[in-house]
């Protein structure tokens, strides 16, 4: 694949921003709000730094990614098929019966997930899996796992954090969507996290804190985390929910609700 | 029938693992700080690469060994069942079932044998949670000989599975290089008037039972249903026809066992009179195997006094 440059990149974000507000518009439903804060994560992975192919999916080097906040799908669906692993067209199919763009990802029904996720906690710890399974083969492939700072609550998390720092689980590199939100309110006001990055140090993650929507920050991060031995990579990401479209960032009335049609368009008009 | 006790099916799984780890290095052996109980201690010994020990996490372990196994390798990964089943079960959910994943599961010290460790050790409720995953192939072994073949016939199987394996020793039931295959019960006893359907320990107590029952003139099939699902429903439907009478023995809770699955498919195709031999909608406590055996209803008595029963004797 020839290699984008940040103009290019920044294009991509805006087109994958125009699908998921079309996507969760044409279904009345899905969760607008974390697929655009984690948009910048995943054009950054699918369009620079991840070695994949889309009409190989199954190749056994490729690098992995696990959307462990799986009701980011729409962003991981635009991202799949503006990669090429399947029509763009079909994107307007999400969330339809029979439709293989599933609510949540589902593994079995498109080619290019590689978890089925929607129950949060256990993007983590398949990521340790993959990243065990690449040890074992002496290959060299990378594995991605983005979570979230809501997704933190989870106990599994912990359990994943020390597992892997124990087993001094490397290529495993997670992105934390940091955007300050979950279904109910605002993080801080449900199960306040904080210190974040400290928890990660302690739990001896190498661990960075970039911009999320920072594109040039990201794979300059990326680039350095993956020269890691030894022990896994959390790059802590500050991201806005909801980023890109004015009416919808730091607005968690969006979580789970989608744009009516009028501020579908209203958001495509931002988007241009 | 003469009580021999040989292994406990535990041992026989920590035996055939590392056979089967011998032979094909895509086995991965993973467990949560119970090895040395669930004998997956022997594969870590011998094979150290590929064994992995993720301490005391079950919810992980079962996320880990997904990973893995969408990575091709073939994880097994045991702990003890209650915990294992209990603290795991989203994950056997999503991350295996759901995602039809090739994750071996074994649940070592499962049933009320676990004995003196009482009622919070003890699963009563893995199969019960474990048939209802959509895929996944459900287990119970009665002795050493069965566990052993079912251990390779897991490893072969492509698709989640599940064993239970038990803490005491138990009776031997099979000669050794007896054959079994995933989702075909064994005839151990052909009768006329009852057939009596059991797993694990309740294999020995209902072919104990066949013995009283023939001293009364009572002739009696003895079938050991060591894999719940599938259901081996050929086997059931041609004892229903023939004896009219089925009985149903497990050590597990009588809500969503052995005995419920088998009763839906007799409701459907040849209702019958039935008798149920369980653990009645109650936790256990310490105590020796034995003693809990007797006291929660367990034993070749308790069945022998179901089957009359149902004979309406």
């Amino acid at each position: 694949m020839e290699k984008l440059s940040i103009e290019q990149l920044k294009q991509k974000a805006r087109l994958i921003r125009r699908h998921i507000v079309e996507m969760t518009g044409a279904a009345a439903s899905g969760h607008p709000g974390g697929s655009l804060s984690a948009t910048e994560i995943l054009v950054a992975l699918y369009f620079d730094l991840m070695n994949h192919n889309p009409q190989d999916p199954q190749w056994p080097d490729r690098d992995r990614l696990v959307l462990s906040k799986g009701h980011a799908s729409p962003a991981l669906y635009a991202a799949l098929a503006e990669a090429g692993y399947f029509d763009p067209k079909t994107l307007k199919d999400f969330r339809k019966l029979g439709s293989p763009l599933q609510g949540h990802p589902d593994r079995r029904k498109l080619p290019g997930v590689e978890a089925s996720t929607g129950s949060l906690g256990q993007g983590l710890s398949i990521g340790i899996g993959m990243a065990l399974a690449r040890r074992l083969d002496q290959k060299n492939y990378y594995t991605y796992v983005i979570t979230s700072d809501g997704e933190l609550n989870e106990g599994q998390t912990w359990e994943a954090a020390a597992m892997a720092a124990h087993h001094k689980v490397d290529h495993l590199i997670a992105f934390l969507d940091d955007n300050k939100f979950q279904l109910d309110d605002a993080t801080e006001n449900i199960c306040d996290m904080r210190p974040v990055a400290d928890k990660w140090k302690a739990f001896r993650w190498r661990t960075f804190e970039i911009d999320g929507h920072d594109l040039k920050e990201i794979l300059k991060t990326v680039e350095k985390a993956k020269k890691i031995k030894g022990q896994p990579v959390i790059i802590i990401a500050h991201t806005v929910k909801g980023k890109g479209v004015s009416f919808m960032e730091g607005n968690n009335a969006f979580h789970g609700v989608a744009p009516t049609e009028e501020q579908v368009q209203k958001a495509l008009k931002e988007l241009e | 029938m003469e009580k021999k006790f040989g292994k406990a099916t535990r041992d026989a799984y920590g035996e055939a693992l590392v056979e089967i780890g011998g032979k094909d290095p895509s086995v991965v052996v993973m467990d949560a700080d119970l090895s040395k109980s669930t004998k997956s201690a022997l594969f870590g010994e011998k094979f150290r690469d590929r064994f992995f020990n993720v301490g005391i996490q079950e919810a992980n372990l079962v996320g880990v060994a997904a990973g893995l196994a969408s990575c091709g390798k073939i994880p097994f990964i045991s702990s003890f069942a209650s915990f294992l089943v209990s603290k795991g079960f989203d994950q056997f959910r999503m991350a295996v079932a759901f995602s039809e994943l090739n994750v071996k599961v074994v649940g070592s010290h499962g049933g009320i044998t676990v004995g003196e460790d009482g009622a919070s050790q003890m699963s009563i409720e893995d199969i019960a949670l474990m048939t209802s995953l959509p895929g996944f192939v459900v287990i119970l072994p009665c002795d050493e000989v069965s566990a052993r073949a079912l251990v390779f016939e897991m490893a072969k199987h492509v698709g989640p599975v599940y064993m239970r394996t038990g803490r005491p020793k138990a009776p031997v039931i099979y000669k050794s290089g007896t054959e079994f295959k995933i989702g075909k019960g064994v005839r151990l006893r052909e009768g006329k008037d009852i057939t009596i359907i059991a797993n694990g320990f309740e294999v020995f107590e209902s072919l104990e039972a066949a013995d009283r029952l023939a001293d009364e003139g009572i002739s009696a099939s003895v079938i050991d249903m060591h894999t719940v699902k599938p259901l081996d429903t050929d086997l059931i439907l041609e004892e229903a026809r023939r004896t009219g009478h089925v009985l149903v023995a497990e050590e597990h809770q009588i809500w969503g066992g052995l005995g419920s699955a088998i009763a839906t498919f007799l409701a459907k195709k040849h209702p019958c009179k039935m008798g149920f031999v369980a653990i009645q909608d109650t936790f256990a406590e310490s105590g020796k195997a034995e003693e809990l055996l007797e006291k929660y209803g367990l034993t070749s008595p308790h069945i022998v006094k179901t089957a009359k029963k149902i004979l309406g004797r």
